[in-house]
């Protein structure tokens, strides 16, 4: 069959709304308070509600567990116990093969033997309320024989630190060296070796939803349906069915709206498996929905990093190396399916990234720790490889003489330089480090903003400015977590089918977390078939309606699920073109589809409407000639193969001012200028970046999850959990450089996670700079008013 | 973080109110604006068994002026008493507490009288009313009675109110004439509880300082008089040397907890700032 469209047939459409700010179209739905959240589910008056017995302690073995007056409670269901629950599933291990030598313990719904967290639920109580099973909760009565708690990664490995499992003989979770170049010449050529420590604090996603099950068992069907705010419908899927011992087909994963995500819903909750396991077991539905008290203890917590940062430059500026060691403490597991590794293991990856540099060595090094556990955030292990070589290269700048943006200038690779390998030797398809830093330049105004810095400074006015570029992965292939036998799907699907009214119905893989997915999704079907959105449907988040696909993770749902929406669309148009030629005895080829008419291709005179082509082919095939059939449906799935994830780049600013009296520090202003290939949504991307830049400046500056020694959280609330506040914030202001990724038709990268990888850099180095008249330097975030304080010698 | 069960009533007088604290004793707990209660009781850090809602007892919302100065009504909500022009020019200090208290939203619903009654050592207002020298109107069994701020916050979450007793109102006297007041916090973020605060409240005849009170909050287990820091302000105009020695003997005087944002060190420290940014704007 020949290919009715031409090359760059998507993104020169005519009436195109790629590049456009269209609005929401689940926006209404939401305003008018009809989302389909959770726990708005109804399934009559049988569900029964979750809350659990969480450990009180860090590590204690769980001794005798009394129920009995809890069973005997007003409204109890039934109280249920790690071993009875282990009767119905099998336990998962929470490791990648491709993370040589990564270790873990197997984990079960509710643990056996042994609490290794404070928080991790140990028995569940089910009731006709949540209220009534927090009532009994109260009256669980468990023996606990407390056992020391391992909180200080640094020590984890000591001889004398409890072992946490003692299968697995150590509490070395996993530890990876990486040698590129050679480390030990460019020390010998360099003129100065500069050697930092970074401290980066624990901290969380504060999703305004927070994690939600509903989970109904039917055992007259045999059928399992489960509506879950996750990101990843078909990967829930899979583990339900393998850790339940169903078929996969026997198993329904809905996740219409979610309340926010950023990658706290991505993982295996052992709270939510137990709540599964409750439905099958008590043949009813059974719901948890996490408060905000246990989602600080349960839900996945990152960063948690200490990373000693070495870089050699050369007089002139010349960077010739950098050098990393990084530990961090991951809490009793490694998570699954992704495992708690990854932070890691991109942060020795992508260090120095933006640069063009030879010789590289880490070592990363990742702890069993009793605290909660630790996995992939927004930005996994990015915010971190950017502040160290950030921080770096401003230590570079000052061992030279040399301006931040000088010495960034001379060092960001060249924009013709592409496509090229970074020192770690992933590949870069195209990106654009010195547009980007020279668009940020001018947008704040560099010269005249040091000027002011500099005024301001007689007259004791400490102000900082701080410069950070940076790469960020995105669309990611297999090779992330396929290729480690992980069953997470980097390939998306979908759906598109013309209605007998000319509309269009479009299931896709990727899923709606609130940031706007059904808009960009929209966007791309209307454009790729030729109809205005109005005349479209979109379906995400149900297993049972949507084809396989990986959700949302990594900054890949618009890339690749719009990239498949967009193949999907140009079939789909393709059927409509040939139908219609057959309608009107014309050459399939001088058509098109305008404004959901078809059109002649040259004059753009309509045709026959779509809702025509739609009649006729449902309604009176008969009128068509014999030996034709129409279809009207397509399916079109893609992935990146080229390159194993599509990089973007961009620069960020921040301008600050530090009370050197108080220790307080105000953000001025913050700048992003971005790449992120074709901008399908400009305003929706903003958002993306700036909501980013917040949860950046979040662990920058406030967020951190205190534990004192004894591994117990001491600030698990809001009040004490200090999430970033509008008051507080700057005004961001954001840029764009398209550099589109020539893999796709679509050209369309990720933008999910660049404002939360560059912004803690940005502010440490401003901070930094507004220091810089005193012998005080910070690197421990988050910057608090104490440290500032202590650092100045004010206390 | 769901409540334990309690039991709920809505008395429409005063003495309903009161006949209803006293039938349930201990167990019994007086519902204001509910900003802080209900999520005492949503956390399970406490379950009465009744809550005894004031919103619908009459007369006790509202300001007035009375003879001897302001009365504030404690069901009086804190966006009203933001709004007041009556508090701008009467009662200025409080005036400027009102913006540093949480947020809209909560000061639609939080009440004059909870912020009171509740006596969070880090609150604004039981600190304004130490330095203004208030007196609380509290009504039980027995009668009324009034007791003076300087009595009213005993301890840690600790008041003068017995078990039975309703705050129903608060009386801000008169500002004398010469007498200025400044009010400075430190929040790490806007509408947090403070880190450290600070209410004074002082007489100011040309340029030179004569009696007053400094009373901080976010220092102690109650509102912290500094007396004899602000001894040190009697007859001397405003210098850089004078702000010194203020600072030097807050770090003696001052004897703070410590928490997750400020160690004592950092509080001593911070109680010196803010007395110099609060006072020689006032002494100009
Ligand atoms: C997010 C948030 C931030 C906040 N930030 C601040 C802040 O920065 N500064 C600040 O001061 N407050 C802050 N608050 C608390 C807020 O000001 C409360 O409204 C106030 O402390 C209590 O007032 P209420 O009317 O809500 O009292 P309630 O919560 O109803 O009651 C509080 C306590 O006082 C008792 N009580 C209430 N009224 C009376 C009365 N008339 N007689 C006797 N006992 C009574 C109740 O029994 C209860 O024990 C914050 C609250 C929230 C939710």
């Amino acid at each position: 069959m020949t290919d009715l469209i031409a090359d760059r047939w998507l993104l020169d459409r005519p009436n195109s709304y790629i590049g456009r700010s269209v609005p929401r179209p689940n926006a209404p739905r939401l305003a008018e308070g009809r989302g389909a959240f959770v726990d708005d589910i109804e399934t009559g008056g049988r569900t029964g509600h979750a809350a659990f017995v969480r450990s009180p302690h860090a590590h204690a073995r769980i001794g005798s567990i009394d129920a009995e007056a809890a069973r005997a409670a007003p409204g109890v269901i039934a109280v249920v116990t790690g071993r009875e629950l282990a009767e119905i599933h099998d336990p998962w291990v929470g490791v990648l093969s491709h993370l040589q030598g990564l270790k873990s313990a197997p984990q079960y719904a509710l643990p056996l033997e042994t609490a290794t967290w404070q928080g991790e639920a140990v028995v569940a109580v089910v009731a006709e309320s949540r209220a009534r099973a927090e009532d009994a909760v109260e009256l669980v009565k468990i023996d606990w024989e407390v056992l020391p708690a391992v909180t200080d990664a640094e020590t984890a490995l000591d001889p004398a630190t409890t072992v946490i499992h003692e299968s697995l003989g150590d509490n070395l979770a996993w530890r990876r060296n990486a040698d590129f170049g050679d480390i030990e010449a460019a020390y010998a050529e360099a003129d100065h070796i500069v050697e930092e420590t970074y401290v980066f604090a624990r901290h969380t996603g504060v999703c305004v939803e927070p994690r939600a099950i509903l989970a109904d068992w039917n055992p007259g069907e045999g059928q399992l349906t489960v509506w879950h705010n996750n990101q990843c419908p078909h990967m829930v899927q899979n583990i339900l069915a393998t850790h339940f011992r169903l078929d996969e087909h026997r198993v329904r994963v809905i996740a219409r709206d979610v309340g926010g995500s950023f990658g706290i819903k991505v993982h295996t909750y052992a709270d939510e498996l137990a709540t599964v396991g409750l439905s099958l077991l008590l043949k009813r539905p059974v719901k948890f929905v996490a408060d905000r008290l246990e989602s600080f203890l349960s839900d996945i917590h990152a960063r948690d990093q200490r990373v000693q940062g070495k870089v050699a430059v050369k007089d002139d500026g010349t960077i010739l190396a950098f050098e990393i060691d990084a530990l961090s403490g991951i809490g009793p597991y490694s998570m699954y399916p992704r495992t708690s590794g990854i932070e890691s293991n991109q942060i020795v990856n992508l260090t120095g990234g933006p640069y063009a540099f030879d010789h590289y060595r880490a070592q990363a090094t990742v702890v069993f720790q009793n605290k909660n556990m630790m996995c992939q955030y927004r930005a996994v292990g990015h915010p971190v490889k950017c502040a160290v070589t950030e921080g770096l290269v401003d230590a570079a700048a000052r061992a030279t003489g040399m301006d931040p943006a000088e010495i960034r200038r001379r060092n960001l690779r060249a924009d013709d330089s592409y496509p090229c390998k970074s020192a770690q030797g992933l590949p870069f398809e195209n990106l654009s480090h010195q547009e980007s830093l020279a668009k940020l330049l001018d947008a704040m105004d560099y010269d005249a903003l040091k000027a002011e810095r500099d005024a301001l400074r007689t007259e004791g006015v400490y102000r900082g400015i701080g410069l950070a570029s940076f790469i960020e992965v995105t669309n990611p292939s297999a090779m992330f977590y396929g290729v480690g036998g992980a069953r997470i799907s980097a390939q998306d699907g979908a759906t598109m089918r013309l209605d007998a009214r000319g509309n269009v119905f479009v299931a896709t893989g990727a899923t709606e977390q609130g940031q706007g997915m059904e808009a960009v999704i929209s966007q791309v079907a209307a454009t790729a078939v030729g109809v205005p959105p109005e005349r479209l449907k979109i379906v995400t988040g149900d297993t049972e309606h949507t084809p396989y696909g990986g959700g949302t993770w990594a900054s890949r749902a618009a890339g690749i699920g719009g990239e498949a929406v967009a193949q999907a669309g140009r079939a789909l148009r393709q059927q409509i073109l040939r139908a219609a030629a057959v309608m009107l005895q014309e050459e399939a080829e001088n058509l098109d589809i305008r404004g959901g008419v078809v059109v002649e291709r040259a004059s753009g005179a309509e045709r026959i409407g779509l809702d025509e082509v739609g009649r006729v082919c449902y309604y009176r095939p008969d009128t068509l000639p014999d030996g034709f059939q129409s279809e009207l449906v397509a399916t079109r799935h893609y992935v990146p193969r080229q390159y194993p994830f599509a990089f973007t780049n961009g620069a960020q600013a921040s301008y600050l001012e530090v009370d050197v009296e108080t220790g307080f520090i105000s953000l001025l202003d913050h700048w992003c200028i971005e790449d992120c290939g074709t901008v399908i949504n400009p305003q929706l991307v903003d958002e993306q970046i700036r909501g980013g830049i917040v949860q950046g400046l979040g662990g920058a500056l406030w967020e951190q999850c205190v534990y004192d020694s004894d591994g117990q959280m001491l600030n698990a609330n809001m009040a004490d959990y200090l999430v970033p506040m509008a008051a507080e914030l700057p005004d961001m202001r954001c840029g764009h450089v398209v550099s589109p990724t020539f893999e796709s038709d679509l050209g369309a990268k990720g933008v999910g996670e660049a404002g939360t990888c560059g912004a803690p850099a940005a502010v440490m180095n401003a901070l930094n700079d507004a220091l810089a008249p005193f012998a005080a330097r910070l690197t421990d975030m988050p910057f608090t008013p104490q440290k500032v304080l202590r650092a100045l010698g004010k206390i | 973080m769901k409540p334990a069960p309690f039991a709920y009533v809505r008395p429409a007088s005063l003495e309903d109110a009161i006949a209803a604290l006293d039938e349930h004793g201990e167990d019994s707990r007086i519902l204001a604006g509910g900003q802080s209660l209900m999520a005492t009781l949503n956390m399970r850090l406490s379950a009465p068994e009744i809550l005894v809602d004031i919103g619908r007892v009459p007369d006790l919302a509202g300001i007035e002026e009375t003879d001897a100065g302001l009365r504030i009504g404690a069901m009086t909500r804190h966006a009203e008493v933001e709004a007041s022009d009556l508090v701008a020019s009467r009662a200025p200090l409080i005036a400027s507490a009102m913006p540093h208290i949480a947020h809209p939203a909560v000061r639609n619903c939080g009440t004059f009288g909870g912020s009171i009654a509740l006596a969070d050592p880090a609150a604004e207002l039981p600190a304004c009313a130490v330095a203004l020298g208030a007196r609380m109107t509290i009504a039980g069994k027995g009668g009324t009675r009034t007791v003076d701020a300087d009595a009213f916050f005993r301890g840690l979450y600790e008041t003068a109110l017995e078990p039975g007793e309703v705050l129903t109102a608060v009386e801000v006297p008169g500002i004398g004439a010469g007498w200025k007041s400044g009010f400075m916090e430190l929040a790490r973020r806007h509408g947090d509880y403070a880190m450290i605060g600070l209410a004074a409240h002082v007489e100011v005849q040309d340029g030179r300082f004569g009696q007053g009170r400094l009373v901080f909050f976010g220092v102690g287990e109650r509102p912290v008089c500094a007396v004899r820091s602000a001894a040190l302000l009697d007859g001397e105009s405003w210098s850089d040397a004078l702000g010194d020695r203020i600072a030097d003997a807050l770090k003696e005087e001052l004897d703070p907890s410590e928490d997750l944002n400020a160690d004592a060190p950092m509080r001593r420290h911070l109680a010196g700032v803010l007395a110099r940014r609060v006072l020689a704007p006032l002494a100009a």
